[in-house]
Order: structure tokens, then C-alpha cells, then sequence
């Protein structure tokens, strides 16, 4: 089913599960997901995911449509041949020498990227982009030693004009459920 | 306002919800519920011996009373015993309410005695499910429930409570009306798009209506019957659709696909434009996909859109509910005739008559069948298991009410027609109902007989005893160089068994008994159960056999025909 990296934004009730929900649906149709992020959205009570996955256009199609279905999903696009702003984060641990410190500072400014902590031996950078600047960025500081890295996933937005979100209900809140409000045993959440 | 217990909350939702039958079975996690249950004498409770049989009679009794069916089970075993059946409702769309009791709140996580995350469990096959933590909640989601239960394209949903959660004390408030932003199914079609399609119809020659589940229920058998006429269109019902269109009608051309009628694989091939009305394009009926009506163009009709486009292509598509777009589009049908089309299937059938029955002093078990739709009238139900025994039932099925034939589709489950019948029963107390049973289905679920003496449930089930699980010996016959392998088992005096349950059983072992015996079960008050002990090695045909394609299918081999001497 290998295809071209497909970015999908999903607008998603936050609920117990869902994320188990949409894990599913994925898993059901054997795609790999490359990466997911999942945070609040400016709707107080839904949460927008950004996944990209691998795979040809028809299959994507048909798990979009399948994501549908699960009821606590409100909206879901495939953004990729949309004008889209996207972006990830990434924190790198480098270690240094006192020796090359200089020559790695000069590479984080080169991709304005962020020294966010120095310690005695290593320095951890903070770099946002898209995935090959961040691709770059790691190349270029695998050489020196590269301690530890991790990196958030694609979130993207589309350019221009929003289409209207579901309005708020009065109480400020999309759950329908006490059990997933404020001030209430969360035994599950969303992630 | 006072305060109730949240299980005395369950049984007021399921009172608003319209809810009179309950197929259950009690536990330490669900006993707060059956404690409320004697409060509420207008809803009746029905004591399975399995979980996975509260589940299937529940999904038979929604099937056939077009109203959502409700089952219960404890925690643990309870819950995943309901798997089976959840999975059999979502398979087949349709309408259940399962409401499974959880260990307490603070136990949840922590492995707890009879714990079993079932939400978890049940995702792939549930069209909802959810975890109910505050007894604030119970009422919302079950209202939420039953909503999603039946409306849209129907399927299975579970609540899941905590024992303290129905024990909890709460006000009764019950949502008049439910607001689920990611939850709006589309009922009526396209304007446009059906504009499209009556025109596609318009310009065909020989166009091919072939007729799903959606049709039974969206209860669309009326407009399915108008569009056909109207335009002279042959209908071809598949397995769950049949009876959607009635049976005795002329341009009814029965079943297709693996075990269908041959005409109409042909046909379905012949055909230039394909109209696929609430059914799945479902790899048994269509085989290779890459050879599937080959000069069709295809117009598909149904209320999921994620069926569109899912395994054929399809040039016109309508998203909606069957019964409104039907409505929206027979005034724009124009009247056809296509005698050339009707006469070629008509020519196809005499050539080919698929169904045909050898004559021979054995009991083949397609007679039995149709001797017991021939001997049980225009009202009565049927249930059936999953094999051979249930490709013959639909064969010979030619009835003409939508709701009488009532069979595991997609999922298959073998057992399914014990359980299946009693819900039908209870959902047609004064209707016959026959459970065509496999002899190695019904040792799956036959514990549930004990049911038709508790709750006097007069179900006739037929064995079709062939001494083989029937279907998998074929299979081994066909395309495993005729190794049977644990196809055949020890099978217990079922006489015996009937009569151990306080039913009546009857062995039939020659073919003179064959209607004597039928004309005495229907003329018996109570329930009887028949073992038909049948030829063994009859083949179901005709047959396509996996991964061909339609053009493939083998009609009559001829080791069926009466010289052949075995």
C-alpha cells in the first residue's frame, strides 16, 4: 500500500478512548502510522490530531471514511494537497567538547534553532520545521554525537480562511459526560 | 425529585427507550440491575445459557421486530462471552444495546476478580462503545445508545457500568433529544446524483438491481417493488436482502455469488448497468473483483460512505437512507420494459436450473428444506446456522416477507440458529418458526433448547444431519484432494437431547417420513426438534469457488445429476 506521506488532521471530541478508537481504525487496515500529535484545539472539549501515514490515495479514502464512523471524531481532512503551514519540534542532545562547542553554535544558528540547556559535556538544542530542515539539522550534528533526540511529528495547518467549527455549547465544554469534565476521576483520558 | 439507584436509572431508559425483552444473564458485577428488574414488571428478562446466545437472540428479535434488541451480562466472562454476538451484529448492521456490568470503579486497571476491559475489547466491532464512570452519565449514554444503535446504517453499541456506578444514587433525567457533533448520518441522496442515476437506468439495456440488507432495513421492500417495476428491472436479492424483494415476484431472480443462482453470476456479468441498493459488494458475492461485471457501469445506493468505493468502482454513488432515496428517485425513473433482458434470464433459468432437485429415495437435504417451506405457509419465520444446511435455506427461500429469513451473513457464526430462533419466537409469539440447524452448529449453542420449555416457545428445529461439518468437507473434498480432516465428530442421540430439555424429537431416517414428520412438529403445540438424517455427501452447488470470478461458477456438476452412480 505504499504510497506518498499523507498529512490527516482529525478534530476530535476529548473523551475516555478515542485515541484507542482511532488507533483501531488504522491498525484494521495494516497502515503504519509515521506520526501522530494530539493536543487541545481552540474549542474547549475537542482535540485536533495531526497524523501522516503512508500509503496510496484510495486507501487513505477509505480510512478516512472509517475514521468517520467513530463518533467521537467531528472532522477529519486530508490536508496534503492543501496549502498547509506544517511544522514539528525537535529537542537534540549533542555532546560537546569545549573544543567544538563553537562550531555546533554556529550550526544551530545556521537553522535557527535554540541551545535551550548547556551542561558540562552536552547541550540540548530546540529546532521547529518541517521534517527535512529538522532531517538536516540532525545530519549535521550526528558527527559531534548525538545523545538523545526526540521530535513531535508533523502538526499542520491549512493557509487562509477557516471553515467554521461546531460552536461551543453554552456550558463551554463538548463532553456530554461528567465523567470525562473537570474535577471528576479520569480512569481513562485521551492519550 | 428522588433519588434512584443508577440500575434503577438503566430500567427507566429502557422503559422510555420503548425496550419490553431483555436477553441476559446475572453476575456479580450486573446484580444491582437484576435487583431493579422485579420494579419493572412490563419489561420481561429471558435467562440465556450462554452469554453469546443473550446477544444473538437479542440481534434476531431486533432483526425481525425492527426495534433495537437489548442484552445484559456481568463483567469478565459475562462481557466477553457477548464478543461473538456484538461481532455478528456489526457484520450484519445490526440494532443492539449491550449493557455489561464492570467491577467497581477503584478496582478498574488492577486486574480486579471478573475483570475484563471490554470497552477495550469491543472497538473493532462495536459501532460505539463507552465506560460509564458517574451515575450522572448512565442516562446521556444510554439515550446516546440507542440513538446510535438505530439510526444511520445500525450496529452494536455497549455501555459499560461499574457495579458502584449502578448502585450510586442519582436524580432521573432523561435527555430528550441527543446532540453528537461527529454523528450525522445523511438520509437523502443527492439531488443531482440521482438525477444521474435515472438517467444511467434510462439509457440501459440490460440493467441488474441487486438488493442488500439496506433494503430490509431501511423497511424499503415497497419502493424496491415500484423502482423494479417500473422499470422492468430483474432484482437480485442477496443473502441478508432476502425477502426484500418478494420471492414469488416474477423479476425476482433469488441469490448470486458463491452459492447463488448461476443466471444470475451470469447476469450480474452480462449486465450493463449494476444497481446496488443498501448491500456491501461483499467478496462472496462478487468474487474477483477484477472480473466483476465486467460491462456494468455500477450505481451504488447506501447510507455508509465508507461502503462507497470500498471494494468496486462506482460511477454513480448515492449516500442515504434506502427507503428516501428510492422515494427521490422513482419519479424520475422512466417506464422500460427490457423484454430482450428478461427474456435472456429467463432462458438462462431454463437452461440452468441451479436449484433443481434429484430424484432419489434418499433424503437429500435441500428436499427437507423445501418440503418445510412448502409445508409451513406464508407466515412463517426462519432462522438459520451457518454451512451448507444455510446456502440450501437461502436457495429455496422464495418467501415474501422482508423480515422472515433471518441468518448470520457476514460473520458466519455457526450456533447462531438456536439463540436466533428463540429471539424471533419471542418476537413472533404466534408466527411458526424453524431453526434449520447444522449438526455441527447446533451442538455450539444447544444448551438454549432448555429455553423452549421455561418460556413455552413452540421453535421447530430441523437438523440437517448430514454427520459432517457439511460445508468444511466440501471444501476439503474440493480443494484439498478429499482429505477430511475433523469433519466428522461423536454426535449425540439428539432425540435424546430434545427430550432431556422437555421437547419433542422426532428422527427421520427415511425419506417417506420426511413430510409426515414436518405435517406433525407444525401440528404440534409445543416445541419439536427433527433430526434429519440426511445423504452425507451432498455437495452444495451451484458453487463459485474462491478467488474466480463470477464467470466461474460450476452450475450442476455431474455427479449431481440422478444417473451418477455414487
Amino acid at each position: 500500500m505504499s504510497g506518498r506521506i499523507h498529512t490527516i488532521v482529525a478534530l476530535v471530541e476529548n473523551r475516555p478512548g478515542v485515541l484507542n478508537k482511532i488507533a483501531s481504525k488504522w491498525r484494521q487496515r495494516a497502515f503504519n502510522i509515521e506520526s501522530l500529535t494530539v493536543g487541545h484545539s481552540e474549542v474547549p472539549g475537542l482535540s485536533r490530531m495531526t497524523f501522516t501515514v503512508d500509503g496510496a490515495a484510495n486507501d487513505i479514502e477509505q480510512v478516512t471514511k472509517q475514521l468517520y464512523k467513530v463518533i467521537e471524531v467531528v472532522k477529519i481532512t486530508d490536508v496534503t494537497d492543501d496549502a498547509t503551514v506544517a511544522r514539528e519540534l525537535a529537542l537534540i542532545k549533542v555532546a560537546t567538547t569545549k573544543e567544538n562547542r563553537s562550531a555546533i553554535i554556529e550550526i544551530v544558528d545556521v537553522f535557527r534553532a535554540k541551545i535551550v540547556d548547556v551542561g558540562t559535556d552536552s547541550v540540548v538544542i530546540e529546532a521547529t520545521g518541517m521534517e527535512d530542515k529538522i532531517d538536516a539539522l540532525v545530519g549535521m550534528l550526528t558527527p559531534y554525537g548525538l545523545k538523545e533526540l526526540v521530535r513531535t511529528g508533523r502538526v499542520a495547518m491549512v493557509r487562509g480562511g477557516t471553515p467554521p467549527l461546531p460552536e461551543a455549547p453554552q456550558n463551554g465544554a463538548f463532553h456530554h459526560y461528567r465523567s470525562a469534565g473537570e474535577g471528576k476521576p479520569k480512569v481513562g483520558s485521551l492519550i | 425529585m428522588t433519588k434512584i439507584s443508577g440500575a434503577e436509572i438503566i430500567m427507566e431508559c429502557l422503559r422510555k427507550e420503548g425496550v419490553d425483552i431483555i436477553f441476559g444473564y446475572p453476575g456479580g458485577a450486573n446484580l444491582p440491575m437484576y435487583d431493579a428488574l422485579h420494579k419493572y414488571p412490563d419489561i420481561k428478562h429471558v435467562l440465556v445459557r450462554h452469554e453469546q446466545s443473550a446477544a444473538h437472540a437479542a440481534d434476531a428479535y431486533a432483526r425481525v421486530s425492527g426495534k433495537a434488541g437489548v442484552a445484559w451480562a456481568t463483567s469478565g466472562p459475562g462481557a466477553t462471552n457477548l464478543v461473538t454476538g456484538i461481532a455478528n451484529a456489526w457484520m450484519d448492521s445490526v440494532p443492539l444495546v449491550c449493557i455489561t456490568g464492570q467491577v467497581v470503579s477503584w478496582l478498574l486497571g488492577r486486574d480486579g476478580f471478573q475483570e475484563a476491559d471490554i470497552t477495550g475489547i469491543t472497538i473493532p466491532i462495536v459501532k460505539h462503545n463507552v465506560l460509564v464512570l458517574d451515575v450522572e452519565d448512565i442516562a446521556p449514554a444510554i439515550a446516546e445508545a440507542f440513538h446510535i444503535a438505530t439510526t444511520g446504517r445500525p450496529g452494536p453499541v455497549l455501555v459499560d457500568i461499574p457495579r458502584d456506578v449502578q448502585q450510586a444514587l442519582c436524580e432521573f433525567e432523561y435527555p430528550d433529544k441527543v446532540d453528537l457533533p461527529g454523528y450525522q448520518p445523511t438520509y437523502k441522496g443527492h439531488p443531482q446524483q440521482v438525477k444521474k442515476a435515472a438517467q444511467l437506468i434510462a439509457e440501459s439495456e440490460k440493467p441488474l438491481i441487486l438488493a442488500g440488507h439496506g433494503v430490509v432495513i431501511a423497511r424499503a421492500a415497497d419502493e424496491l417493488r415500484e423502482l423494479a417495476e417500473k422499470a422492468q428491472i430483474p432484482v437480485i436479492t442477496t443473502l441478508l436482502g432476502l425477502g426484500g424483494f418478494p420471492g414469488t415476484h416474477e423479476l425476482n431472480m433469488g441469490m448470486p455469488g458463491m452459492h447463488g443462482m448461476y443466471w444470475n453470476n451470469m447476469g450480474i456479468q452480462e449486465a450493463d448497468l449494476v444497481i446496488g441498493i443498501g448491500m456491501r459488494f461483499d467478496d462472496r458475492v462478487t468474487g474477483a473483483l477484477k472480473d466483476f461485471a465486467p460491462n456494468a457501469k455500477i450505481v451504488h445506493i447506501d447510507i455508509d460512505p465508507a461502503e462507497i468505493g470500498k471494494n468496486v468502482k462506482t460511477l454513480v454513488p448515492i449516500v442515504g437512507d434506502v427507503k428516501t432515496v428510492l422515494q427521490q428517485l422513482i419519479p424520475h425513473v422512466q417506464p422500460a420494459r427490457h423484454d430482450a433482458w428478461r427474456r435472456w434470464f429467463a432462458d438462462m433459468r431454463a437452461k440452468h436450473p441451479s436449484i433443481a432437485i434429484p430424484e432419489t429415495d434418499k433424503i437429500l437435504p435441500q428436499y427437507v428444506i423445501k418440503s418445510i417451506y412448502d409445508a409451513s405457509g406464508p407466515n412463517a419465520y426462519y432462522a438459520t446456522g451457518v454451512g451448507q444446511h444455510q446456502m440450501w435455506a437461502a436457495q429455496y427461500f422464495w418467501g415474501d416477507n422482508p423480515y422472515s429469513f433471518v441468518t448470520s451473513g457476514g460473520l458466519g457464526t455457526m450456533g447462531f440458529e438456536v439463540p436466533a430462533a428463540i429471539g424471533v419466537q419471542f418476537a413472533r409469539p404466534k408466527n411458526t418458526v424453524w431453526a434449520f440447524c447444522g449438526d455441527g452448529g447446533f451442538q455450539m449453542t444447544m444448551q438454549e433448547l432448555a429455553l423452549c420449555t421455561e418460556y413455552e416457545l413452540p421453535i421447530k428445529f430441523a437438523i440437517i444431519n448430514n454427520n459432517y461439518l457439511g460445508m468444511v468437507r466440501q471444501w476439503q473434498d474440493t480443494f484439498y484432494a478429499g482429505n477430511k480432516e475433523s469433519v466428522r465428530m461423536f454426535q449425540p442421540d439428539f432425540v435424546k437431547i430434545a427430550e432431556a430439555m422437555g421437547i419433542t424429537g422426532i428422527r427421520v431416517s427415511d425419506k417417506s417420513m420426511v413430510e409426515s414428520s414436518i405435517e406433525a412438529a407444525l401440528r404440534h403445540p409445543g416445541a419439536v426438534l427433527i433430526d434429519f438424517q440426511v445423504e452425507e455427501a451432498e455437495d452444495c452447488f451451484p458453487m463459485m469457488p474462491p478467488g474466480v470470478s463470477l464467470s466461474d461458477t460450476i452450475d450442476q456438476p455431474a455427479m449431481r445429476q440422478p444417473e451418477f452412480a455414487r
